[in-house]
């Protein structure tokens, strides 16, 4: 039994398809992450899944149940803003009981939760503060606070640690899986961050201009990205793409690109024979090119950046295009403006359709 | 009267005051061209402090300018009536007459119009901050039908004030029995559609994450409006308040008409029965003005950022 | 000594009477729930409405109406019914035509001084001078005078034997200012202009307030000299407010009564008479609702055409900063 389930869901606003033809299952006490860049959709997704917009075809259900007529209110689902919405005038303490007021929870049944919450969340210092008189993170942790206290199907959250600096959102982000772990509930997470996307989900749905472009589990998005948006969307530095067409040498089945041509396994030889593709993209992540005097791709170093616990090469090719390199730091590293060879295992390759994007498996 | 100020420069025969009045109106530009001069030679920074003198002198006599019958109004409240219209005249109450006050509270009746203007703008200001706010939440947070035909028509009331209609009004208010009543004096002015559009626009500024927030956390109507949109709009409503206060207190025409009688005339028409009947007791009908002043300009100080905001709304933003 | 993680306190329990699903007990039909909405919506808009249909909205109605009708001398003698010929006859009437030259002599002495007025003394006090809070204070204090204050106040002044004004111009003992028909209105006007001078300096300040000190900085820095900086820089900016200023001082000032009614009484010989003082007089002292009729439809569209002609106008020329 899926706890939240879309069906072929479709949400237009005047002429702009924000959300096209989705379908998704998730899970009880699932975390699932809606991945994508600006403007993909997933806030929309999100929004349907509350009730706050309805979709203009398909069905959202909730525990079985069909709730495209349901208000939000009686949905059992609490949201988590990305500016927070806490309720200016309100303390904190009558932000986090006010759901509770408003479905008529006795007095001593609220005071427990919200201390039980405000304890859990290290809330108790700041209950009878306003918003404006908190940090950033403390109005993060009552919103949050907001939302637990009703215990409800499903948590929505909204690029919650997106207003958060660097240091308090990696430590946030540690502390809502936990959180989630502790609670056992359904949570529907939206962000921008692969980051967050790939450490806090069960599963991560990556979305962009309004159609899933693949859910599964983070390493399985990591190791064999469905299509070329995935692929360069997933992975810090992204990965290495170099378009090429299908050449045939000796009877083995190679892509020949501006650097050099580039050896394929005899099944993906297959993959490309059958689908009959002209062009190709190759792919291939950072980690895995390797210097190799007898690599087929020919690049000069352009920059190498050093960071510490690894070393970025980044090369061109004579066209101009680059192809980055992670380097452990023990490693050799060239100097820049050297001519190098380039090389991968062609199991770490991964080939899509240059024309319409799709993975070639 | 030109020709005789002429007749009368190049004679020699004019009034003492009126003579007064050219010697500091001499003075003044004397002043002014003896800075402008002033402020083209010299090292920069004697310019600079001749420049900051000249800025003072422009702002005081501006003030002076606009002050002047304030002052002389509070000044001559408080002297005997022959020595207001003394000639030169006092500029300073040394022996402050108090008298005056009482006279224009008993005798003209001050205290009792005071009280019917302060029961009939408070009336009409909460009227219209209750119809201003319930009209103007359903023109931000409802859906209905005709919704922008009605707010037009809420718009295009502002269009016909009291002077194009107290005819019928009137004629309404009598057949009511209304006349002459505190009824006839307010219930025409519970609801305005400058209320309406000041809140709708103070309301639709509510960030929509906080209305989301609102709907997913059950909260009504009522508990939405008290506790969330109201306590965000606080300075609209007061704005609104204030602006509405002034306006209310400051009727003329509609009281006029509408009270016949002492019991329910509000100040304004009262100082104006006042000037009739007091004649040369000037003192007293200054007095009687700064009473019916009073309570505007203890708004004004306490009040005047909000008023401000209430004023300029629509204005800067256009 | 805490050993748990505050987070075990945490227990994933349900508020009671909550289960699966059993949140979603209340489904109302979306068509009941958007009639409820509208009808929630139209009762918070009837009290305003009530009040607008009786007081602003038929008595316009009421009023075209009674235009074609003539007011009998005798009360209790029916209405009877003209046609156009009241209207045509009230609009060609020397009265009227009289009170409408008035009307718009007044307009133009008291709304271009008032905006010039409170324009030149919001600039002033926008300098950076110490003290300068005390004259914002002062320029903006007529704001709290009303029109009756204001107008008992000059006609105190103005009074031709004793007044201050009197004295101090010279007057004394001649005919007053009011009464003097070269001079009455113009009087009237600078009493009007007084007393909205605090409003206007209100407006024009805060307009003022919204010109980017930046803007300023640089003109004066390209070397732009005060009057070149107002032209490009100040106006341009401040055009909103100025918009906003002329259209609603201009149908402020159409309907300005209190300061006729107390200075002058529409006199000397009809020459303050402005339009909505004839329309009381009609009513009041000459006892002909008829005629007054005619003229507060007149008024009325004067004032549409006025403001839509200057909308028209004016608009385009408003820069708006996006």
């Amino acid at each position: 039994m899926a706890q939240v389930a879309l069906r072929d869901v479709t949400k237009v606003f005047g002429d702009v398809e924000a959300v096209r033809d989705v379908s998704l299952e998730v899970e009880d006490q699932e975390f699932l992450v809606l991945l994508g860049p600006s403007g993909c959709g997933k806030s929309t997704v999100l929004r349907l899944i509350a009730g706050l917009d309805t979709p203009t075809e398909g069905t959202i259900e909730i525990g079985d149940r069909v709730v495209n007529d349901i208000e939000p209110q009686e949905r059992d689902v609490a949201m988590v803003f990305q500016s927070y919405a806490l309720y200016p005038q309100m303390t904190a303490r009558r932000n986090i009981e006010f759901p509770l007021k408003n479905r008529g929870t006795p007095k001593d049944e609220r005071e427990r939760r919200v201390r039980d919450v405000a304890e859990a969340l290290e809330l108790t210092e700041v209950l009878d503060r306003r918003p404006a008189q908190m940090s950033g993170g403390q109005r993060q942790r009552v919103a949050l606070a907001r939302a637990i206290v009703r215990r409800p199907e499903a948590f929505l959250m909204d690029e919650p640690l997106s207003n958060l600096d660097a240091k308090l959102r990696t430590q946030t982000r540690t502390e809502l899986i936990e959180l989630q772990r502790r609670l056992a509930t359904t949570v529907i997470y939206v962000t921008h961050d692969q980051v967050e996307g790939m450490t806090m989900g069960h599963r991560v749905a990556v979305m962009d201009r309004g159609v899933i472009q693949q859910v599964a589990r983070p390493t399985e998005i990591y190791d064999h990205p469905a299509n070329l948006f995935v692929a360069g969307f997933i992975g810090n530095p992204p990965m290495n793409t170099l378009s090429g067409s299908p050449h045939s040498q000796n009877g083995d089945l190679g892509i020949e690109t501006v650097g050099g041509s580039i050896p394929l396994t005899p099944a993906q030889q297959d993959a490309v024979r059958r689908s009959g593709v002209t062009t190709v993209v190759a792919g291939v992540r950072p980690e895995h090119v390797v210097l190799d005097s007898d690599g087929p791709i020919d690049a000069t170093v352009a920059v190498v950046e050093a960071l510490g616990y690894e070393y970025h090469v980044v090369c061109r090719l004579n066209d101009g295009q680059q192809v980055i390199i992670r380097l452990p730091p023990e490693a050799v590293v060239p100097r820049e403006g050297e001519n190098v060879h380039l090389g991968a295992d062609p199991i770490r390759l991964h080939l899509f359709d240059a024309a319409t994007g799709h993975g070639l498996v | 009267m030109s020709a005789e100020v002429v007749t009368g420069v190049t004679m020699g025969t004019l009034a003492p005051g009126f003579r007064t009045f050219l010697w500091i109106a001499l003075g003044v530009i004397v002043a002014g061209i003896a800075l402008l001069v002033a402020s083209r030679r010299g090292s920069p920074h004697y310019r600079r402090r001749v420049a900051l003198a000249g800025r003072y002198l422009l702002l005081i006599l501006l003030a002076v300018i606009v002050l002047f019958p304030i002052y002389i109004t509070v000044v001559d409240s408080l002297l005997k009536p022959d020595q207001v219209v003394a000639k030169p005249p006092i500029l300073f109450p040394f022996h402050p007459q108090w008298s005056s006050y009482s006279t224009a509270w008993t005798q003209g009746h001050l205290g009792l119009y005071l009280m019917n203007s302060f029961i009939v703008t408070t009336v009409i200001v909460v009227g219209e901050l209750a119809t201003s706010i319930a009209a103007a939440y359903a023109f931000a947070f409802l859906e209905f039908p005709f919704k922008r035909t009605l707010f037009v028509l809420f718009l295009a009331t502002m269009m016909v004030p009291l002077e194009v209609t107290f005819l019928t009004n009137l004629s309404t208010v009598v057949s009511l029995g209304w006349y002459n009543t505190y009824l006839g004096l307010t219930v025409p002015f519970l609801a305005t559609g400058f209320g309406a559009f000041l809140l709708r626009q103070a309301f639709l500024g509510l960030p929509r994450d906080l209305r989301d927030a609102a709907k997913l956390d059950n909260a009504g109507h009522w508990q939405f409006l008290r506790r969330v949109v109201l306590p965000v709009a606080r300075p609209s409503l007061a704005a609104l308040g204030i602006f509405a206060f002034f306006s209310a207190f400051g009727q003329y025409l509609w009281p006029l008409i509408v009270t016949k009688n002492d019991r329910l005339r509000t100040v304004q028409i009262g100082l104006k029965f006042l000037a009739n009947s007091q004649l040369n007791n000037f003192n007293v009908i200054f007095a009687g003005t700064v009473i019916a002043a009073i309570p505007l300009f203890v708004l004004l100080i306490l009040f005047e950022k909000q008023l401000v905001r209430g004023l300029t709304a629509g204005a800067v933003k256009g | 000594m805490n050993v748990t993680h505050p987070f075990e306190r945490l227990k994933p329990d349900r508020l009671p009477g909550e289960s699966v699903g059993a949140g979603l007990r209340k489904t109302r039909s979306r068509r009941r729930r958007r009639t409820m909405e509208s009808l929630l919506a139209f009762g918070l808009l009837l009290p305003s409405l009530v009040i607008f249909g009786v007081f602003v909205f038929y008595p316009l109605i009421r009023q075209i109406y009674l235009s074609f009708f003539l007011t009998p001398p005798f009360p209790g003698e029916p209405n009877h019914y003209v046609g156009f010929s009241q209207i045509q006859q009230v609009l060609s009437s020397h009265d009227f035509l009289n009170s409408l030259w008035v009307t718009l002599l007044f307009v133009l002495y008291t709304v271009p001084a008032g905006l010039i007025l409170g324009l030149l003394l919001a600039v002033l006090a926008h300098q950076q001078l110490a003290g300068i809070r005390f004259f914002r204070t002062v320029f903006s204090s007529t704001v709290a005078t009303s029109v009756a204050v204001a107008s008992v106040i000059f006609f105190t002044l103005l009074n031709p034997e004793v007044g201050l004004f009197s004295y101090l111009f010279g007057t004394q003992g001649q005919l007053s200012v009011l009464d003097d028909p070269r001079w009455a209105l113009l009087a009237v006007s600078v009493v009007t202009v007084w007393q909205n001078l605090g409003l206007s300096f209100i407006i024009m300040s805060a307009g003022l307030q919204a010109v980017p000190d930046e803007l300023l900085e640089a003109s004066r820095i390209d070397g732009a000299r005060a009057w070149a900086r107002m032209r490009h820089v100040i106006l341009p900016m401040l055009s909103p407010t100025l918009f906003f200023a002329i259209v609603v001082g201009t149908i402020l000032s159409l309907e300005a009564f209190g300061q006729i009614d107390i200075l002058t009484a529409g006199g000397p010989l009809q020459h303050t008479n402005v339009l909505v003082y004839a329309i009381y007089d009609q009513v009041f002292n000459q006892d002909n609702d008829g005629r007054a009729a005619v003229m507060t439809v007149a008024l009325f569209l004067i004032t549409l055409v006025f403001t839509l002609f200057q909308i028209w106008l004016l608009e385009r020329r408003v820069t708006y900063e996006r």
